[in-house]
């Protein structure tokens, strides 16, 4: 019998919360506001699946309801996604090292 | 046109890769090139998307356009947003992951052809499930979000909101939620969906309103992780294999920090999420501290006391936030150094509204991480330290947590502040922290109370020094 697609994304799924959890341990503390939002602006991939909604119609029924959720799903994503790196960004540029060290 | 097995490679590279942007958040040192990781997967996913699809047409460029609006509003905000917005700011980004998990589901609904799912009434069972999953936790996350943004904003009272019958309510909602997608996959109904997104849109506004401001780092932490949940359960659903890791990394990144929080207040996470601390405790501690001595001075003493110390332990606190006051303080400290005094800085893991908010406040002053440390690390020294500088934080101080088994904050970690030759308390007045107690510390012999907003004294310390 062959085995469902299901189960080989489960495994998949499975491995990467324990990956996450091994990795997020190692965090430091002091990193720990970038790491959510840096968190926030991954977890808009989820963008993937409103471009395929928003590039669903045809030339002709590009405005379709479905795509037009598409269309703002992109929308929220991308504010994220942007806002989300841009401000990691920034807030890791801060983090410096003592200068004059003895 | 890319292939099917093509594409499926390039989002397993995009997962790896934000693998490796929170790998990269192990030390400062690695964390820029983490984000850049992360950059270049999420570029990876999305170039990769719009070559499997190759439609190139003028809904492509409608894409591109609404791709371009968010991305100029979310650089906009990215720049504009000072840093003790932090905790607002990601809340508000939660929400938008949570609306736009929604959008997709109700895009897959409607529909499925473009996600090779079935026909409109005959969606796959497996994919209807994960779909009504993903959209029921994206609901949650975003009218969780806006509860939590509204009341980090000041907009809405950051007191607990607790009415009779709360949890009942709560879960029997709740069980509803799992009965409407049971009926949802047994009859394909839309009705069903649009109940089910609405009833968990409520469910997600009654679980924040009973917790109070002081519980929010473990409020985001949680709404982090539903949005990792969410964007999982859409992963399933658009069997997606960036998505899917992606979810589970933030999801389970989300939990730790929820369970990192909660033992920072010694309360479980249930104890948390049920809301409602030491609403019931005031009555029996209020009456006979009021007139306990207290001695309080002004910015000439601090400075005296600060200029004759070796060593200063400054401990920041949720009100230095609110009074902009890291910059002064950081003038105070460059100051105190110039005068050969060490100078370390003291974390609790929930001071401030979320993980890790006062790190980045230091940074942000240009405070050096490496004299910035977490309760472990630091504990120890208050016995050896002169003076420590307690700025906007209370009830991660009190001793009382240590002795007083009947407190509410009894066994919370605490930092050791008592045991300083002496302790400068910057506060506003003698009322009492969040959870509602008085704190033993200001009735000290060796503590002297600033009363005081934190970024004025601190400046006229400076002054003084």
């Amino acid at each position: 019998m062959e085995i469902d697609p299901f189960i080989f994304r489960l495994s998949i799924f499975i491995l990467s919360i324990f990956v996450g959890y091994y990795v997020v341990w190692s965090v430091t503390p002091s990193l720990h506001t970038p790491l959510m939002s840096v968190t926030n602006a991954i977890s808009s991939v989820i963008i993937v699946g409103a471009i395929i909604a928003g590039l669903a119609g045809n030339s002709n029924t590009i405005f379709n309801i479905s795509s037009i959720f598409g269309f703002l799903a992109i929308g929220l994503a991308a504010i994220n996604i942007f806002g989300g790196f841009l401000v990691t960004q920034r807030m890791l540029a801060m983090y410096k090292k003592k200068k004059k060290n003895k | 046109m890319i292939s099917a097995n093509l594409s499926a490679i390039f989002y397993l590279i995009s997962g790896v890769l934000f693998i490796l942007a929170l790998r990269g958040l192990s030390s400062p040192e690695t964390s820029r090139q983490g984000n850049l990781f992360g950059v270049a997967g999420m570029i990876i996913a999305i170039t990769v998307t719009f070559l499997s699809i190759g439609n190139f047409s003028i809904g492509f460029v409608v894409v591109l356009i609404f791709l371009l609006v968010g991305g100029l509003i979310g650089a906009f905000i990215a720049y504009k947003i000072p840093m003790t917005a932090m905790p607002e700011l990601v809340a508000g980004f939660h929400s938008l992951v949570g609306l736009a998990a929604v959008f997709v589901a109700i895009a897959a609904f409607l529909n499925p052809e473009a996600f090779n799912l079935g026909t409109p009434g005959k969606i796959k069972l497996g994919s209807l499930i994960e779909m009504s999953i993903g959209a029921a936790v994206g609901a949650i996350t975003f009218s969780g979000s806006i509860i939590a943004f509204l009341k980090l904003q000041g907009i809405m009272s950051g007191s607990p909101i607790t009415f009779k019958g709360q949890h009942l309510l709560n879960g029997l909602i709740l069980i509803s939620i799992i009965i409407l997608i049971y009926l949802l996959c047994s009859t394909q109904s839309s009705n069903l969906f649009w109940i089910l997104l609405a009833v968990s849109f409520l469910i997600g506004f009654l679980l924040i309103i009973p917790i109070g401001g002081a519980d929010m780092p473990v409020v985001i932490s949680m709404l982090n992780s539903y949005s990792g949940w969410a964007a999982a359960g859409i992963g399933f659903t658009l069997e997606n294999t960036a998505l899917i890791i992606t979810g589970a990394l933030v999801g389970s990144s989300g939990a730790i920090l929820s369970y990192i929080m909660c033992k920072g207040m010694n309360r479980s996470f249930f104890n948390v999420i049920l809301g409602g601390f030491g609403a019931t405790e005031q009555s029996s501690s209020s009456q006979n501290k009021e007139q306990r001595p207290v001695k309080s001075g002004n910015a000439d003493d601090a400075a005296f006391l600060m200029k004759n110390a070796s060593s200063v332990i400054i401990v920041p606190g949720y009100g230095m936030a609110v009074a902009q006051a890291q910059h002064a303080l950081r003038e105070m400290v460059d100051t105190l150094k110039k005068n050969d005094i060490k100078v370390s800085y003291a974390i609790h893991p929930v001071a401030g509204r979320m993980p890790g908010h006062m790190n980045v406040l230091l940074a942000e002053a240009n405070v050096p991480y490496d004299e910035v440390f977490e309760l472990e690390e630091i504990n120890n020294d208050f016995a050896n330290a002169d003076v420590a500088f307690v700025i906007g934080a209370n009830d991660v101080t009190n001793p009382v947590a240590k002795t007083d088994p009947e407190s509410p904050i009894y066994g919370m970690p605490v930092l050791d502040v008592e045991k300083c030759k002496s302790v400068l308390f910057v506060k506003r007045s003698l009322s009492p922290g969040y959870a509602g107690i008085d704190n033993d510390l200001f009735y000290q012999e060796n503590t002297l109370m600033l009363f005081a907003d934190a970024k004025k004294m601190t400046e006229d310390i400076t002054k003084n020094l």
